[in-house]
């Protein structure tokens, strides 16, 4: 298996940098397809009535457990194997992600085949969910060595490719059920078994191309500091030493909140934009207005990690926080006076920096911690992600409902939930501002670095032409 | 930048690569806008 060693992708002298960003949208674009997922669940409620749901179809409720699981085990997977894909290099973390990724396809492909929704759980939610994390964090570290001049804009390419997967496989999906769509079959199967071979083959391109640069490799022109300034270090830290310092789960505080804030709207916007517009916003405009923060989303992505570089990791994270707070308390005037421009642009720039928490939050790791175990360490961190999937609709739905349930119109629902979201962000600002440099007791000792890269070497293989 | 332009990586090297990602990328942006359009019907 010695392709896979990272020995075997150090970039020779000629290699070009930006051959790694491809390398990363083939992982990030096919892994993305998760938020495209419900596309599934309408025609996976007629697996047997075809037509229509019968008795022993699956339920709504039963299917999005597959998506949860898949989102719970990102989670879980990126902080487990985060040191594993950290030491043994890209190319190997992505080639295991594609198994699984693609493997989740063809297990659920069965599921469906013999009409088992367990084999589905495990299929895509487990081992597929597995390649998410896995997948989702591999690129990172390369990408932030590659750019260490622009870390916060290589590393927003690649996570605005999960933005976008959606993109391309809503409509793949739907186009491939068409196509096996018959009078006594739905096509699920077949098109999760096209998928995944798809998937695999465009993630196994991402492998071979990836490449880690040689040691000591720096940009032309880039001197790296040699002095650590206020908020960026030149020092390493341990991955579970990290996990000791305050900035840690201050800065997991700060991606917790900034998603919970996030992911509560990005749900419930095609309801929230009809119900407090009634009559003027249509099913029709809601998908509309629901496509359109899909896109903002993955613009964000790439656009406030670009802009982080420039004006640094934490002042980024004040203007999520300070502008996000404002827009959420000007969300029921909106309502108030009826204006639809003025809710769509609101939540249009929140949700670019819902997405631009994720892509920012790599760079600003590396700044706390040093690129050694940048990777490591974003993989334990993105259990802020799970949590606040499971705190945001959480807040969004059930203060609706409760709100519905004692008498406040439906247009007027949502304000109490705006406002709990601004005060989250207030807390986002108070965690942010807490972020101090980390102390030097947390550095790595030269001993304790020899040590690392020894087991390095050990993981990886024989160094090339050894 | 001298090491982004010796050989090894070549023009269509990176082309290629870019295409390979952005095709699809950019299918996929543009029916997503034109979906998103139905908002302001």
């Amino acid at each position: 298996m010695s392709f896979f060693d990272k020995s075997n992708t150090i970039a020779g002298p000629g290699f070009n940098r930006w051959m790694v960003p491809p390398a990363a949208l083939c992982v990030h674009l096919c892994i993305g397809q998760a938020y495209a997922f419900s596309v599934f669940n309408l025609p996976m409620t007629k697996l047997i009535g075809i037509s229509h749901s019968t008795p022993n179809d699956w339920k709504l409720t039963q299917l999005g457990w597959i998506f949860s699981l898949g989102i719970f085990f990102l989670g879980v997977s990126s902080a487990v194997f985060g040191r594993w894909v950290e030491e043994g290099g890209p190319r190997r973390a992505m080639f295991t992600a594609a198994c699984c990724w693609a493997g989740g396809f063809f297990i659920s492909a069965f599921g469906v085949y013999i009409h088992n929704l367990w084999i589905i759980y495990i299929g895509y939610g487990v081992i597929g969910g597995c390649g998410l994390g896995i997948g989702y964090i591999s690129p990172v570290s390369t990408l932030i060595k590659w750019f260490p001049d622009r870390p916060g804009m290589a590393t927003g390419m690649a996570i605005m490719g999960f933005g976008g997967g959606a993109f391309i496989a809503a409509p793949l999906s739907v186009w491939l059920m068409s196509r096996f769509n018959t009078a006594t079959h739905v096509g699920v199967a077949e098109t999760f078994i096209v998928m995944g071979a798809i998937y695999f083959v465009f993630m196994m391109v991402g492998a071979i191309i990836v490449r880690v640069p040689a040691p000591g490799w720096k940009p032309a022109g880039y001197t790296p500091p040699v002095q650590a300034t206020k908020l960026i270090t030149t020092k390493d830290v341990f991955v579970y030493d990290a996990l000791k310092t305050p900035q840690f789960w201050l800065i997991w505080w700060v991606l917790c909140l900034n998603v919970t804030a996030g992911i509560g709207v990005l749900g419930q916007a095609s309801a929230m934009s009809q119900e407090m517009f009634p009559g003027k916003v249509t099913v029709v405009a809601a998908a509309g207005f629901v496509g359109l923060m899909s896109l903002f989303n993955m613009g964000g992505r790439f656009c406030w990690a670009t802009v982080s570089d420039y004006i640094g990791r934490k002042n980024t994270y004040f203007v999520f926080m300070v502008l996000g707070f404002i827009l959420y308390c000007t969300v029921p005037t909106m309502g108030a006076i009826g204006s639809v421009t003025g809710f769509v642009l609101c939540f249009l720039v929140i949700i670019s920096m819902y997405g631009g928490g994720f892509s920012t939050v790599p760079a600003y790791l590396k700044d706390m911690f040093g690129t050694r175990y940048v990777g490591a360490i974003h993989g334990l961190l993105l259990t802020a992600w799970s949590m606040a999937g499971i705190f945001g609709p959480v807040l969004v739905n059930y203060i609706r409902a409760y709100n519905v349930a004692h008498g406040v119109p439906k247009a007027d629902a949502y304000n109490v939930t705006m406002y709990i979201m601004a005060g989250l962000l207030v807390i986002g600002f108070i965690c942010n501002l807490l972020v101090k440099a980390v102390h030097h007791r947390f550095h790595m000792s030269p001993d304790h670095e020899a040590e690392m890269a020894q087991i390095e070497v050990g993981a990886a293989g024989e160094p090339a032409g050894a | 930048m001298a090491n982004e332009t010796q050989k090894g990586t070549t023009t269509l090297h990176l082309v290629l690569a870019w295409a390979f990602v952005g095709i699809p990328l950019t299918l996929g942006v543009i029916q997503t806008l034109i979906n998103s359009m139905k908002l302001f019907q």
